[in-house]
């Protein structure tokens, strides 16, 4: 399996756990991964709460120089795969605005490789198989898989359904995992407005967090770089501002299929959580 | 609240219209079920709550829409979108509205004035760099926003853990970068 790879903005900073970890998993399973040449910012919510035409064209180059390789894209970061595949799903039935879009990136886009979510990437590789590379199950770890909104909404490009998914989940298992029930799976942590409204962030992550505790979670994962950085970066500000004690270490889901399918503890970057992974890591790794 | 003059005009027509189109939903086929305010996660901090919204749309009220808190505070989450029986995308609606009164400069509230000044910082960053540098983009939004040292703690953990980089990593054909942002403007002017 080879895709073409865009790593997303933050993937040497906020989110340099999830890009690392990604490599490492897909390097380990031989899933070959070809970073796009010059990729450029996705655009994200800034672009799309701006202008339309300027959010598909920013997505759009990159998706035209992904496609002159002819591989499908993947992208890390939820947000960037919710951007690149709307794209992908209005210019694919919209020929009028895909020539729009084309004029703008002066770039010959047609529409035709897939956009994937690393989820679907990992779950591709097969249950059985993944399950055939697990060497260090990750076993009694209770986990509550937090999709939060990128992944499943809106239904153009969901990869699982938008109430109640399982992909996470199903790869947790396979890595000897035990994935606890819990209610709120793809509620929203608020996103960017982390930095713009804390205040309101404070509220929604309060309660992703005390239903995960609350169900016996040890720890949470997701697959998200803004759902990270509001989940483990302000779990300590919420303890502090809203008088609580959360200590739930929070992991992008490759961190725990690298720890289980025997991936170097070293490169999956579990040292530059803010919640300490101490505890976790001293039993798996 | 006060008091609303519901005689329709053709004001009223070209605001149903123009959102209509611009965000690619059949505003009218909303009956008020009110799903969409009841599973937002956003509701509680909200002046007017999303089933309010649409129906200001429905009704053409251009300046109650385009004004309120709402439309800046909706995180695009997609709840409504996903839940609505009607099938009416409302995140798409809302999207548009922020579109139309970003363009309108209509961002007043503390609240709605800090979203669009950290999109508006966001989007400059692409504009220089191609791509978002987070020191930067961080830092003016903070000088800018009027609080210098906001996320200051964020600012250190993230430098203690190798997390912030002032070096600019930037994307090396900038003209195509700089050929979107021009053709989109000379576009949209047309
Ligand atoms: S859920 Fe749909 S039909 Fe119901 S009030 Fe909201 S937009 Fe209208
Ligand atoms: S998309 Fe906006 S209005 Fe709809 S549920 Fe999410 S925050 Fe609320």
């Amino acid at each position: 399996m080879k895709f073409s790879y865009y790593p997303g903005c933050c993937y040497e900073t906020s989110a340099r756990e999830y890009d690392m970890s990604s490599q490492a998993v897909c390097k380990k399973l031989g899933i070959e991964l070809e970073e796009i040449e010059d990729w450029n910012c996705c655009g994200s919510t800034a672009a799309h709460s701006t202008n339309h035409l300027l959010a598909l064209s920013l997505s759009a180059r990159n998706l035209a120089l992904a496609e002159q390789k002819g591989l499908d894209v993947v992208a890390a970061c939820a947000a960037c795969y919710q951007r690149l595949a709307v794209a992908r799903h209005e210019l694919n039935g919209d020929p009028d605005l895909l020539a729009r879009v084309n004029s703008v990136t002066g770039l010959p886009y047609t529409a035709s490789q897939r956009v994937l979510s690393m989820p679907e990437v990992i779950a591709s590789y097969g249950v059985d198989n993944l399950r055939a590379r697990v060497n260090k199950p990750l076993t009694g770890l209770k986990i509550a898989a937090y999709y939060g909104c990128l992944l499943v909404r809106p239904r153009s490009i969901q990869i699982d359904d938008e109430e109640n998914p399982h992909i996470l989940e199903q790869i947790m298992e396979c890595c000897g995992a035990q994935p606890v029930d819990w209610h709120y799976q793809t509620e929203c942590c608020g996103a960017g407005l982390g930095i713009s409204n804390e205040d309101i962030v404070f509220k929604l992550v309060a309660d992703i967090l005390e239903d995960a505790a609350a169900n016996g979670a040890d720890c949470i994962i997701c697959a998200c770089p803004l759902c990270h950085f509001n989940l483990d970066l302000r779990q300590a500000k919420i303890n502090k501002k809203l008088k609580q004690k959360f200590n739930l270490p929070v992991f992008y889901f490759t961190q725990l299929v690298g720890l289980a399918t025997g991936v170097n503890p070293a490169v999956l970057s579990l040292h530059t959580h803010f919640i300490n992974t101490k505890t976790i890591k001293r039993k798996y790794a | 609240m006060s008091a609303i003059n519901l005689t329709t005009t053709l004001k009223h027509e070209q605001f149903i219209e123009q959102v209509s189109r611009e965000s690619g939903q059949p505003v009218q086929q909303c009956y008020q079920c009110g799903k969409c305010t009841a599973g937002c996660p956003i509701a509680f901090s909200m002046d007017v709550p999303p089933n309010r919204v649409m129906r200001m749309v429905q009704l053409g009220l251009r300046e109650t829409a385009l004004s309120c808190n709402s439309i800046w505070l909706c995180a695009y989450c997609s709840t409504c979108s996903v839940r609505c029986p009607k099938n009416v995308n409302l995140a798409q609606v809302m999207d548009a509205l922020r579109i139309i009164a970003g363009k309108e400069k209509r961002a007043k509230t503390a609240r709605a004035r800090h979203v669009e000044l950290f999109n508006r910082n966001f989007l400059n960053s692409i504009r220089r760099y191609g791509r978002l540098h987070e020191f930067e983009t961080m830092t003016m939004y903070n000088l800018k926003s009027g609080q210098p040292f906001k996320n200051a703690d964020t600012g250190l953990y993230m430098l203690s853990r190798g997390k912030l980089k002032f070096l600019i990593q930037k994307t090396s054909q900038m003209d195509q970068v700089k050929q979107i942002f021009a053709r989109v403007k000379e576009l949209e002017e047309k």
